[in-house]
């Protein structure tokens, strides 16, 4: 049963991801992203890692695709206004996507088809074994990430003080 | 500017302290008087089940007068038409027949007597004006209606009620 | 999992949302009840005795109104948006203990929680800040400006509360050391309410609680005086009311959570003595009613809120999210944190 769920949610995910790509109207867009990121939720749920599921549950769908929405809703883009590519911008896409293509498919050709997955604890997922896993062995990558987070905001709310100084 | 009077008084806005800053002790005084009220009577009155008295100089519906065996006071003297200045009042006088000895008291009476009550501002001359004490404004609100021609009384709406024989 | 299992805890999610209709349904009433009191009038009281039949005849004319989609409208999105704001408000009731478990003269333990999965609180959490899926969607499928601004009002304000409140749970986590909601309120038992070691934290939850459901003092979203109805302008009939519902259910279930993080869900004290008097099946029940007159009370306090605080301005709300609720916030942890550390040692 398993199985089949994973393969359900799975096609779901790649249904709405090409729906974010193939929507005209970029609010849809969005709303197709919020929906393929509710699919990564229950692939989360479906590996029994409940903490990760809730927390891409409140940062992605919760609070970055609101922020989409509200960026995307404030400048109002809509299909009729958008302006037309150039065809040499045109032609630089198509390159730059047939290597996109060309890598992919090397990679896959690379790569081994792998035994599945086990974990050696199943309940690695769960918030108290996940925090000793990060606050154990990977305390310093873990404090080191969020100083690149701690830069990234100093660095924002420098660029929105820029004039006055 | 001179000021022209010496009453101004000079407003000086002193800085917030920290309680007022905190907005938090204000809140709290705001919140005890909303829940104060929580506890008082209303000053609703549930109006057609009660109503509210009207003072003793209240002035509403006109009401035709009867004297004490019945008769109707009015004698279609026109003072009151006369004196309405929103020419309110109209009225057709008529003789009375001998057999209608009870019903009116003088020898002429008005057969017809509408007042409208959209033109009429309840002025309170006509009942001043009449020298029969036949007319009061001592009725309710005039009720709403929806046709223009509903709000002409008639003698049907204005005389009030029989006495009853005992 | 055997049948049993499966009937029982349809039966639960049936009652809990049924009574989560109800109490949505007569907290219109009870609001325009406690405006009027609030107020010196009487509010309500043609239908029926004292009015009880009101919300009723709401539900009536709201079904009974014109449907109406205006022309240039995203129909599909018009139409999702409020079933998204009734969805969202609904299944935050999914982890709340609604009280402790009944024992059947079977033998059987039958829990009052649809589910005790072990990050209760992040659930509730991300329950709520999908909860302005709903007006976003609504405002902006409406196509009208107001409607757009209003959608857009709701989002920033939902994003900047959110931060101040995560903060302000992270606390009380430092203090119970678990996320399950059941596990947290059985840690309150008797008088030892959280609301008694996170005074400060519990503070801070409301200002944010009544931020994220939109009512007074914050209700910027819908303020009539700049933006008409706001987000549900363009919205009439039976969507409207979903919405308005929606914002009802979002109260309630704030209150169901604040109840039961901080005012001990359906511990009260003296409930060990009750226990001994009433036996085993009767003394839950009356814990459930005790959680309920807390909701209740909670619900009277979002009202009594409502009809006395003047709506923030815009900045001003902002200010108070970012600049002070959110600064509190932080150094509530680091003091709440400071303090576990001394008590463990010593």
């Amino acid at each position: 049963m398993g199985t089949s769920v994973f393969y359900l949610v799975a096609f779901l995910s790649i249904f709405f991801s090409l729906m974010v790509i193939f929507a005209k109207n970029p609010v849809h867009s969005v709303l197709y992203l919020i929906v393929t990121f509710f699919t990564f939720t229950v692939h989360y749920i479906l590996l029994n890692a409940q903490f990760l599921a809730v927390v891409n549950f409140i940062v992605y769908m919760g609070a970055i695709m609101v922020l989409f929405l509200f960026v995307l809703m404030l400048l109002n883009l809509n299909k009729e206004n958008e302006p037309l590519k150039s065809g040499l911008v045109k032609v630089v896409g198509i390159v730059a996507g047939c290597c996109l293509v060309v890598t992919l498919i090397g990679s896959l050709k690379a790569t081994a088809v792998s035994d599945p997955l086990v974990l050696q604890n199943p309940n690695l997922g769960l918030v108290k074994n996940l925090g000793k896993e990060l606050f154990g062995p990977f305390m310093l990558p873990f404090e080191l990430s969020s100083i690149l987070l701690l830069t990234a905001m100093v660095g924002a709310v420098l660029l929105t003080k820029k004039e006055k100084v | 500017m001179e000021p022209l009077t010496s009453k101004k008084k000079i407003l000086i806005q002193k800085p917030l302290n920290f309680a007022e800053r905190m907005y938090l002790p204000a809140l709290g005084k705001g919140l005890a008087i909303t829940i104060s009220h929580f506890f008082k009577k209303e000053a609703t009155i549930r109006y057609p089940e009660v109503q509210r008295e009207m003072s003793i100089n209240w002035r509403g519906m006109h009401s035709l007068k009867r004297d004490e065996n019945g008769k109707e006071r009015c004698t279609a003297c026109g003072l009151c038409a006369l004196s309405c200045p929103a020419e309110a009042i109209t009225m057709i006088a008529a003789e009375r027949k001998p057999e209608e000895k009870d019903l009116y008291r003088e020898e002429k009476y008005a057969a017809v007597y509408e007042i409208n009550m959209l033109r009429c501002i309840f002025c309170g001359l006509c009942e001043e004006a009449c020298p029969k004490e036949a007319i009061y404004l001592d009725g309710p609100i005039v009720p709403s209606d929806y046709l223009r021609k509903d709000f002409i009384y008639g003698k049907d709406k204005l005389v009030e009620e029989p006495l009853v024989k005992k | 999992m055997d049948i049993s299992f499966v009937i029982e805890k349809f039966v639960l999610v049936a009652i809990i949302f049924g009574i989560s209709l109800v109490i949505a349904m007569y907290s219109t009433y009870a609001e325009r009840k406690v405006a009027a009191f609030l107020q010196d009038r009487l509010g309500p009281d043609r239908a029926g005795p004292f009015g009880i039949l009101q919300p009723l005849a709401d539900g009536l004319k709201m079904f009974m109104k014109e449907e109406i989609i205006p022309t240039h409208a995203n129909k599909w999105l018009f139409m999702v948006g409020p079933g998204l704001a009734m969805l969202t408000a609904c299944i935050g009731t999914a982890v709340i203990p609604w009280g402790s478990p009944i024992t059947t003269a079977a033998g059987r333990i039958i829990p009052l929680q649809v589910t005790d999965i072990n990050v209760g609180v992040l659930y509730i959490f991300g329950v709520v800040s999908l909860s302005v899926y709903g007006v976003m969607i609504g405002g902006w499928a409406s196509n009208n400006k107001y409607s757009l601004l209003s959608a857009i009002r709701a989002a920033s304000q939902n994003i900047s509360y959110e931060v101040a409140m995560g903060l302000s749970i992270i606390a009380l986590l430092l203090v119970t050391n678990t996320m399950s909601l059941k596990e947290i309120v059985e840690m309150q038992h008797g008088w030892h309410w959280n609301v008694l070691y996170q005074p400060l934290g519990f503070l801070l939850f409301i200002i944010c609680a009544f931020a994220e459901t939109n009512r007074a003092p914050f209700d910027l979203p819908e303020c009539e005086t700049e933006l008409i109805g706001g987000y549900h302008t363009e919205y009439s009939s039976m969507k409207l009311g979903f919405y308005l519902f929606a914002e009802y259910i979002n109260m309630f279930v704030s209150s169901a959570v604040m109840a039961t993080l901080y005012f001990g869900g359906y511990n009260y004290p003296g409930m060990d003595w009750v226990l001994t008097q009433v036996g085993p099946v009767i003394a839950p029940l009356i814990g459930t009613a005790v959680l309920f007159a807390k909701i209740f009370a909670f619900i009277f306090f979002f009202m009594w809120v409502r009809w006395t605080i003047p709506r923030f301005r815009y900045d001003q709300l902002m200010h108070l999210g970012w600049k002070v609720l959110i600064p509190i916030a932080i150094a509530n942890v680091i003091v709440t944190g400071i303090v576990i550390a001394i008590v463990e040692k010593f």
